[in-house]
């Protein structure tokens, strides 16, 4: 094989794969903490570049009144808690704000998409998971494939069917070993590096983070030691939706973005996520990379099939994984 | 400080509590004794708002319903499950910091001290601080679980069956280390099996039956007491169950 189409297959598959290494690290996040698979993830993802071209082009996008919206049910849901529901009232006029402040400066269009695409995970956690506490996966997962079909109607009916094109943050192209490569494909796989270490220490070294695994696999234990299972499902939620956001922002320049895009995405996120059984940070990203590149090198040599090939994948892992797991249980 | 009125928790259709009232003082131990299945572990799962129940609970002047578990352990209401419930595959330390968690998020200093007050308190946890919960025997597992509840800094501690399973060595340690606890003034409602433990640390004490409280009274005279005696200390002399 000529060397510099290896090497085009490979920085294209990484850079894919920096991708869905963080689609597959926000996912097994959510799981770890909530027992959700998340789909809706995928939407997610693709909102923020759609929020940002919308606001680019000087038009205010629906996912502002989505978000401000859901903050607002959130508020009547809350409403009995003290001061949550006038705090959750100011960040729906801040989402508001923050949407007409980017549609008329265009360098916080960028920042701006992502703020308001960030209260759109938590207050789903919120209003659809929390009324249904330590319901099973499986009940979960229907619930989230409906909210995927919700969010991806939404998504047509606010950006319409056609494809956005968006600005590189970093313009031009560098030179890697002869090899010219797009530099947002380096951005984007230098904040999965730089995330996958944020998300590590976050877990490993801060309190907070170790009560969020706590209340992962001892409910009842967390609650006994005062951790809140509802508020670290909203966190988990929180942090996989800003996840999400920000890899669908770095990488819209790269690929364009429309809004049915997502699924797909997510799809394959889940797949890098199942090869690290839904628990492992690292492995989940080992696995984002894998399905990046084996989908590059598999649309090189069989265009036709790539995607076959993508989630075929799945099978020999879960044949492994069933001889061989450790399963993420409730501990006595 | 506890106040508690006509507490009933059902479970379905079965009645476990059938609507008793107790209450405890600051700096009593207050020990609630009783067979199985008299809902003895409702009560103290009930007071901490881990099951539905009806009545009322009083916990220094408030009122408690409505308050979600993890608010009740932030008021310092705080429970050493029958089970233990602690986080196994995490170490000592981390179980024992996360104790703390509710103070951590009030932004209260002082938690660093508080580790230290535990191990020295536990000597054996000291020395185990890096291993995981789940690789501790059956004794250290509650020695960690209380220590875990008094990195909480409890008000109010409720203890359920702190003896179950353990050997008899491992019980006279852990009443050791409560009648400690109950001499720097901590108030207890502790629940057992063991009555007669029980009873010789507690200043007072209820009898549950079929989810009513059939006696109380000061822990003295209820050690005395003829169906105390018969029912649940077995034969003067013999080893009670």
């Amino acid at each position: 094989m000529d060397p510099l189409i290896f090497g085009f297959l490979l920085s294209d598959g990484l850079i894919n794969g920096a991708l869905y290494a963080l689609v597959a690290l926000a996912l097994v996040l959510v799981f770890a903490v909530t027992r959700a698979i998340l789909i809706p993830l995928g939407e997610w993802v693709l909102f923020a570049p759609l929020t940002q071209a919308m606001l680019l082009e000087g038009k205010l996008p629906g996912t502002v009144w989505l978000s401000a919206g859901l903050l607002l049910i959130w508020a009547g849901l809350d409403r009995r808690r003290g001061r949550t529901p006038l705090w959750l009232f100011l960040a729906a006029l801040g989402v508001v704000g923050v949407g007409f402040l980017g549609r008329s400066v265009p360098a916080l269009a960028f920042l701006a998409a992502l703020l308001v695409v960030l209260p759109i995970g938590p207050a789903s956690f919120r209003i659809f998971f929390e009324p249904l506490p330590g319901a099973s996966v499986l009940v979960y997962l229907i619930l989230a494939v409906g909210l995927h079909f919700v969010f991806q109607g939404l998504g047509l009916a606010f950006f319409g069917p056609e494809q956005f094109r968006l600005p590189a943050l970093w313009p031009g192209e560098a030179a890697l070993a002869g090899l010219p490569v797009p530099r947002q494909g380096i951005l984007l796989i230098l904040a999965a590096a730089v995330l996958m270490v944020l998300l590590y220490l976050f877990f490993r070294r801060s309190l907070y983070g170790k009560a969020l695994r706590a209340a992962a696999v001892n409910r009842i234990g967390a609650r006994l030691a005062g951790i809140s299972v509802r508020e670290a499902g909203r966190v988990a939620f929180l942090l996989a939706t800003g996840i999400g956001a920000l890899a669908g922002l770095l990488v819209a320049p790269l690929s364009n973005a429309s809004y049915e895009m997502g699924f797909l995405l997510g799809l394959k996120g889940f797949v890098a996520a199942i090869v690290a059984g839904l628990v492992s940070y690292p492995l989940a990203v080992a696995g984002g990379v894998l399905v990046g590149v084996l989908e590059s090198f598999s649309s090189f040599f069989a265009s036709a099939y790539k995607e076959a090939i993508v989630f075929a994948l799945l099978l020999p892992v879960l044949a492994w994984r069933s001889v061989s797991s450790r399963v993420l249980e409730e501990e006595e | 400080m506890l106040a508690v009125r006509g507490l009933e928790v059902r479970y379905h259709a079965a009645v476990a509590v059938d609507g008793i009232d107790l209450h405890v003082e600051e700096g009593e131990v207050v020990a609630l004794i009783g067979p199985n299945g008299a809902g003895k572990t409702s009560t103290l799962l009930a007071l901490l708002g881990l099951v539905t129940c009806r009545g009322e609970v009083r916990y220094r002047g408030e009122v408690l319903a409505g308050l979600e578990p993890e608010e009740r352990v932030a008021r310092g209401l705080v429970l050493v499950h029958e089970r233990r419930h602690l986080f196994g595959s995490m170490t000592v330390e981390e179980n024992l910091l996360l104790g703390a968690f509710a103070r951590y998020k009030r932004g209260e200093r002082g938690i660093w001290g508080e580790l230290e007050r535990v191990y020295a308190r536990f000597p054996r946890l000291a020395e185990r601080r890096h291993q995981l919960a789940a690789t501790m025997s059956g004794g250290e597992q509650q020695m960690l679980a209380i220590g875990r509840a008094l990195m909480a800094r409890p008000r109010l501690l409720l203890l359920d069956e702190p003896s179950l399973g353990l050997a008899p060595l491992i019980v006279q340690e852990i009443f050791g280390i409560l009648a400690g606890l109950k001499a720097e003034g901590t108030t207890i409602l502790l629940v057992e099996q063991n009555a007669r433990a029980a009873l010789e640390l507690a200043d007072r004490g209820y009898v549950l039956e079929a989810g009513r409280i059939v006696l109380e009274g000061p822990a003295a005279a209820l050690r005395d007491d003829p169906r105390v005696v018969e029912h649940y200390l077995g034969i003067p002399g013999e080893e009670s169950r």
